[in-house]
C-alpha cells in the first residue's frame, strides 16, 4: 500500500471537489437567500483540508497498485459524503443534524435520491441547486471526472476507474487511453444533460427547475426541487421528456459512445443487454397499466401515463414520482420495487444489480434446463454471438450472492433498530439499489428513521454505488496484509 | 499517434510500454487473454483478443484511423498478411512487420513492395542483435556501440577504469591530451544516475561514459578511459540457434570461432553452413568441455541460447574458468540489471536492441535513427534538421544558442558524410544530421518539437 500517493491523490481530489461549492455561492447571491457564507465556508474547509493532506506529500511519485485504487475510491466517496454535508449543516434552513446532513449528501452523491428533508418547496434556491449538483457529480462518477481532467493520474487512473465503474466486465475501455475514455464518457454525459435541460425548458419549466431537474434525471438520481417531484408540474410533455432521458441514461454509455463515433443507431438493437432492458421495461409497464385499469385506480389514459412514468422511474432506480406507487393496488408496489433490483445497464448511471447480470443469471438457468434435456451437450452461455467466459459468470454469481447476503444482514440490523418489516425491507432495497423512495414509513421521506438506521442506510448507499465488492474488500484482513 | 501492435510477446509488450508513456493511443492485439490482461493492468493501453491478421479484429482495434501498424507476432506469415490487410482495407500509412525467416529477407526488395506484400519497414530482431554483438566484438572493452549516419559516427559506452589517462581528471583535459582526436562526452552515468557532463566534470573510476566520435577515432578515445584491451581473437559461442549461427557466419572470417550446440542434428547443419568455425557438440555448462577447448585463453564467451537462466549459468562458469569477457543474451529485463557489471561483463537485451529501430518510425519529425539505452530510460537519436533560420528552431543557430531541454546534449553533427563534433560554436545547417543524447526519455516530446519545421517552411 502506498499511503503517501493515496494521500496525495485524495488531497487533490478534495481540492477539486471544493470547487463544486462555488456555483451554489453564485446562486445564493443571485437569489439573495443568505447562504453565501455557508457555501463559502464549506468551500474553504474542503479546500484547506485537501491542501493540508496534499502539501506534505505533493512530491511523491509512485504508480498505483490495484489495492491502492480500491482504498482511494472508497476513501474518496466516504470523505466526499462527509465534506459534502458541510453546507447542509452550516445552512440555517434546512436545520439538519450531523447524521441527516451526511445522509442527504451521501444520498445525493450516490444518486440514490432518498431525502430526510420535508418542505423542499420552501428551501433556499442555493441548497436546492446544491442537492441537484451533488447528484449530477455522483452520476458519472467523480473519479471518472478526475481521471478525465488530471493526466497525472496516468496509469493509476485505470485502478481507480475500475473500482468505480459499474458492470461485470471492468476492463472494457472505449478508447485505448483511460483519460480519453473518461473524457468521452463525460462529453456524452454533458451533452445528455444539456439536451435534457433544453427539453424541460421548452416544455415549460423555469430555467432553474429545468437545469436542476436535468442534473438529477441524467444522473438517475431522483432529487427534485419540489415535494411533489415531477408530479408538481402535471405536464405530459415534461413527463415524456423525463421518461425518455431516464431510459437512455440507464443504457450503457459504451453504446452512446459508439453511436456518437460511428453516427449510427442500429447497434442499439443488436445489443442483447439493451434489448432485454427494453423488453423488461415494456413488460412491466404493460402489466402495471392493465392492473391499474382493471382495478379502476385511474381512468384508462391516466393509468397508462402513470404506469409508464412510474415504472421507468423506479425500474431505472431514478425515483421521481408523479403518483404514490406505494399505494397502488395488489402486487404493483412490490413488482416495481423488485424491478429496481435489476436497475440500469452496466456502464450507465443507473443503480441496482445491472440488467446484464440478471440476463446472465437467467441464461445460466436456461442452460441448466438444456443440460437436463441433453446431458452430453456442450452449451456455452452466449451474449449476442459471443460466449461469456466462466470467469465472468462466476463473478456474476459471486456478486449476486454477496448482494443478497449484504441485503439480508442490513435488513436484520434495521429490524433490530425497531423498524417494521416493510419499512426496513424497502429502505435497504431503496438505498442499496440507489433507488430512493421506499415503501411504508419511507415511501416519501427518511426523516423519521432513528439515527443508527440512517448510518446503516448511508453505508448501504455507498455499497450500492461502488457495487459492493469495492467497499467490502476493505473489510477483509487480506487486503491490509503486506 | 494511433498505433496498433499485433502480438503481445516480449517485443510487443516492451514496445507498448515504451510508447504508452509518450501519449500515444496504443491498442495491442493477441490471442492470449491472460497476457493482455497482465499488460492492461500495468499500462494505459487498449487490448483486443483475437487473431491478429483478421480484418474484423483489426477493425475492432481501430484500423480505420490508425497511423501505424506494428506486426510482431510469432509468425512471419501472420505479420505479412496483417500488413496486407491493413494496406488493402484500411490504408494504414506505416506498416512495420517483424520477419525472422532469412529466406524471405533474401528477396526483400521484390517481395515487400506495395504491389505484392506492402510492408514499409522490415524488422528482423535476430539480425539486429547479431549486428549489435558484432560491433561489441569489434570494439573490445565497449559496453555498447551504436551506429549513427550509417556507421560514420558512433556512440560508445565504456566503463572507466583506474589506469586510464583521463580517469580522475576533468573532461576538458581530453582535448589537451589528444589534440588530433575530436570527441564529445554525451553523458556519464555514475552508480546508475545520470550526470550531464561539462568541461570541468571529473571522470571517476567505474563511471559509465557515453561518448560520440567518428568511427576511426573510437579506439583512441577508449584508450583514454581504460587500459586498452588488445583486439579480440578467440571467441566461443554457446548456442547455435538463429543468432549464434548468424553471428558465427558473419565473424568467422576475422576471428577464431568455436560454437557449442547441444543438438547433434543442429550441429550437423551448422557444420555444413559454416566453413571456418569449429562446431562442438555438447553442453555450454559442461566444465570439461570448456577446459578442453581452452576457455582460459578465450577472449569472448557469448552465451546466446534462448534460455536466460542457462545463459547466465554458462557465462558465470566460463568467467570463473578464465574467459576474458563474457557476453550474455538476456530476454527478461529484470535480469539485465541483476547481472550486468557483476560476473557478466555485458548483458545483451534483444528487446532493447529491437525497440530502437521501431522507435525510429514513431518519432515525429525527420528522425534517421533511434537507440534506446539503459532499459529505455535514456535515448540517443539522430534527427535531421530542416528549414532555415526563420522556420526552424535549430537551423542557422550555433549549438550553444539552441534551446535544448534539460538533460539533453548534442553530441555530433553529420554533414555530407563528415562528422563534426558538436562544439558550442558549430552552426547547424539545413539537412544536417544532429545526434542527440537524452538522459531522460520523458523530454522526448520537447526534442521532437524542436526539430519540427515551423509553418513558414512549406
Amino acid at each position: 500500500m502506498h499511503y503517501k500517493v493515496i494521500l496525495r491523490i485524495l488531497g487533490i481530489l478534495l481540492m477539486i471537489f471544493s470547487i463544486s461549492m462555488l456555483p451554489p455561492v453564485a446562486i445564493a447571491f443571485a437569489y439573495n437567500d443568505g447562504l453565501e457564507v455557508a457555501f463559502l465556508s464549506g468551500f474553504l474547509i474542503t479546500l484547506i483540508t485537501g491542501f493540508i493532506i496534499w502539501a506534505p506529500v505533493y512530491r511523491v511519485r509512485q504508480d498505483l497498485r490495484t489495492r491502492d485504487g480500491f482504498l482511494i475510491t472508497v476513501l474518496f466517496w466516504a470523505v466526499l459524503g462527509l465534506f459534502g454535508a458541510f453546507p447542509f449543516m452550516l445552512a440555517k434552513t434546512p436545520d439538519l443534524s450531523f447524521v441527516d446532513a451526511v445522509f442527504e449528501s451521501v444520498s445525493g452523491l450516490t444518486t440514490t435520491g432518498a431525502t430526510v428533508i420535508t418542505g423542499i418547496d420552501h428551501l433556499p434556491k442555493s441548497i436546492l441547486f446544491y442537492r441537484q449538483q451533488l447528484q449530477w457529480l455522483g452520476g458519472m462518477g467523480i473519479i471518472v471526472l478526475a481521471v478525465a481532467i488530471l493526466p497525472m493520474l496516468g496509469i493509476g487512473g485505470m485502478q481507480l476507474y475500475r473500482a468505480e465503474t459499474p458492470g461485470p466486465v471492468k476492463d472494457s475501455k472505449l478508447t485505448p487511453r483511460i483519460t480519453e475514455t473518461a473524457k468521452a464518457l463525460w462529453y456524452i454525459y454533458l451533452s445528455l444533460t444539456v439536451a435534457c435541460a433544453l427539453g424541460y425548458w421548452v416544455a415549460g419549466m423555469t430555467p432553474f427547475d429545468a437545469i436542476s431537474h436535468s442534473f438529477s434525471t441524467v444522473a438517475i438520481g431522483g432529487f427534485s426541487t419540489h415535494d411533489a417531484s415531477i408530479g408538481y408540474f402535471d405536464s405530459p410533455a415534461i413527463e415524456a421528456i423525463c421518461t425518455f432521458f431516464m431510459v437512455i441514461s440507464a443504457v450503457n454509455f459504451g453504446l452512446h459512445f459508439y453511436a456518437w463515433r460511428q453516427r449510427t443507431l442500429g447497434h442499439y438493437l443488436l445489443d442483447p443487454e439493451f434489448k432485454f432492458y427494453l423488453t423488461v421495461l415494456a413488460g412491466i409497464i404493460f402489466l402495471s397499466a392493465c392492473v391499474l385499469i382493471l382495478t379502476e385506480t385511474y381512468p384508462p389514459a391516466e393509468s397508462l401515463r402513470k404506469a409508464i412514468f412510474e415504472v421507468v422511474s423506479i425500474a431505472t432506480t431514478t425515483g421521481f414520482a408523479t403518483a404514490d406507487f406505494a399505494q397502488w393496488p395488489v402486487m404493483l408496489p412490490f413488482l416495481l420495487f423488485v424491478a429496481a433490483f435489476s436497475g440500469g445497464c452496466a456502464g450507465s448511471t443507473g443503480g441496482g444489480m445491472k440488467v446484464i447480470r440478471i440476463l446472465l443469471i437467467l441464461k445460466q438457468g436456461s442452460r441448466e434446463i438444456q443440460r437436463l434435456i441433453h446431458p452430453n451437450a456442450v452449451i456455452p452461455v452466449k451474449l449476442g454471438k459471443k460466449p461469456i467466459s466462466d470467469r465472468v459468470l462466476e463473478a456474476v454469481w459471486g456478486f449476486f450472492s454477496v448482494y443478497l447476503i449484504v441485503f439480508i444482514i442490513m435488513l436484520i440490523i434495521l429490524l433490530g433498530t425497531g423498524l417494521d418489516q416493510v419499512t426496513a425491507w424497502s429502505a435497504v432495497g431503496a438505498t442499496l439499489n440507489n433507488l430512493g423512495p421506499g415503501l411504508g414509513q419511507v415511501a416519501a421521506n427518511y426523516g423519521d428513521l432513528n439515527e443508527p438506521a440512517k448510518w446503516v442506510l448511508c453505508f448501504a448507499m455507498l455499497l450500492g454505488r461502488l457495487e459492493v465488492f469495492t467497499l467490502l474488500v476493505l473489510f477483509t484482513p487480506a487486503f491490509w496484509r503486506r | 499517434m494511433k498505433i496498433i501492435i499485433l502480438g503481445a510477446g516480449q517485443v510487443g509488450g516492451t514496445l507498448a510500454e515504451n510508447l504508452a508513456s509518450e501519449a500515444n493511443d496504443i491498442t495491442i492485439v493477441d490471442t492470449d487473454m491472460s497476457r493482455l490482461r497482465e499488460l492492461q493492468d500495468r499500462l494505459d493501453i487498449g487490448t483486443i483478443e483475437g487473431k491478429a491478421s483478421h480484418p474484423g479484429v483489426l477493425e475492432q482495434a481501430g484500423a480505420q484511423d490508425a497511423d501505424m501498424l506494428i506486426a510482431v507476432t510469432n509468425s512471419d506469415e501472420v505479420n505479412m498478411i496483417a500488413c496486407q490487410v491493413a494496406y488493402t482495407l484500411y490504408n494504414i500509412p506505416t506498416k512495420i512487420a517483424r520477419v525472422r525467416e532469412h529466406d524471405y529477407l533474401r528477396h526483400n526488395k521484390a517481395i515487400f513492395t506495395d504491389k505484392s506484400i506492402p510492408v514499409d519497414v522490415l524488422i528482423s530482431p535476430e539480425e539486429l542483435v547479431t549486428k549489435h554483438i558484432r560491433r561489441l566484438i569489434e570494439h573490445p572493452g565497449a559496453l555498447q556501440v551504436l551506429d549513427f549516419a550509417d556507421g560514420l559516427a558512433q556512440l560508445v559506452a565504456v566503463r572507466a577504469y583506474y589506469g586510464g589517462p583521463l580517469v580522475g581528471r576533468e573532461i576538458s583535459f581530453l582535448r589537451a591530451h589528444m589534440p588530433a582526436v575530436d570527441t564529445r562526452v554525451a553523458a556519464i552515468f555514475r552508480q546508475g544516475s545520470p550526470i550531464i557532463p561539462k568541461g570541468d566534470t571529473v571522470i571517476e573510476a567505474d563511471d559509465e561514459v557515453f561518448f560520440i566520435a567518428a568511427k576511426k577515432d573510437i579506439r583512441a578515445v577508449m584508450s583514454e578511459l581504460r587500459r586498452l584491451d588488445r583486439p579480440y581473437k578467440r571467441i566461443i559461442i554457446a548456442g547455435g540457434g538463429n543468432i549464434g549461427a548468424r553471428l558465427a557466419n558473419t565473424i568467422e572470417d576475422h576471428f577464431q570461432v568455436k560454437i557449442i550446440e547441444r543438438d547433434i542434428r543442429r550441429c550437423n547443419s551448422l557444420a555444413k553452413r559454416l566453413d571456418n568455425t569449429i562446431v562442438l557438440h555438447g553442453s555450454a555448462s559442461d566444465k570439461e568441455l570448456l577446459l578442453e577447448e581452452n576457455i582460459e585463453d578465450t577472449d569472448v564467451f557469448c552465451a546466446l541460447t534462448n534460455d536466460d537462466e542457462a545463459n547466465i549459468m554458462a557465462s558465470m562458469l566460463a568467467k570463473r574458468l578464465g574467459a576474458r569477457t563474457v557476453m550474455t543474451l538476456i530476454n527478461n529485463p529484470a535480469y539485465v540489471d541483476l547481472v550486468q557489471g557483476g560476473v557478466i561483463d555485458i548483458a545483451i537485451s534483444p528487446q532493447q536492441t529491437t525497440i530502437g529501430s521501431l522507435l525510429t518510425h514513431v518519432r515525429r519529425g525527420d528522425v534517421a535513427a533511434v537507440h534506446s539505452l539503459r532499459r529505455g530510460a535514456a535515448e540517443a537519436l539522430e534527427a535531421v534538421a530542416h528549414g532555415d533560420k526563420r522556420s526552424s528552431k535549430v537551423v542557422g543557430r550555433a549549438i550553444e544558442e539552441i534551446d535544448l531541454p534539460a538533460g539533453t546534449t548534442i553530441g555530433a553533427i553529420v554533414r555530407n558524410d563528415e562528422v563534426l563534433i558538436a562544439h558550442d560554436d558549430v552552426v547547424v545547417e539545413n539537412d544536417d544530421h544532429v545526434i542527440l543524447f537524452l538522459v531522460d526519455k520523458r523530454k522526448i516530446g520537447e526534442v521532437e518539437r524542436l526539430f519540427q519545421v515551423g509553418l513558414g517552411f512549406f
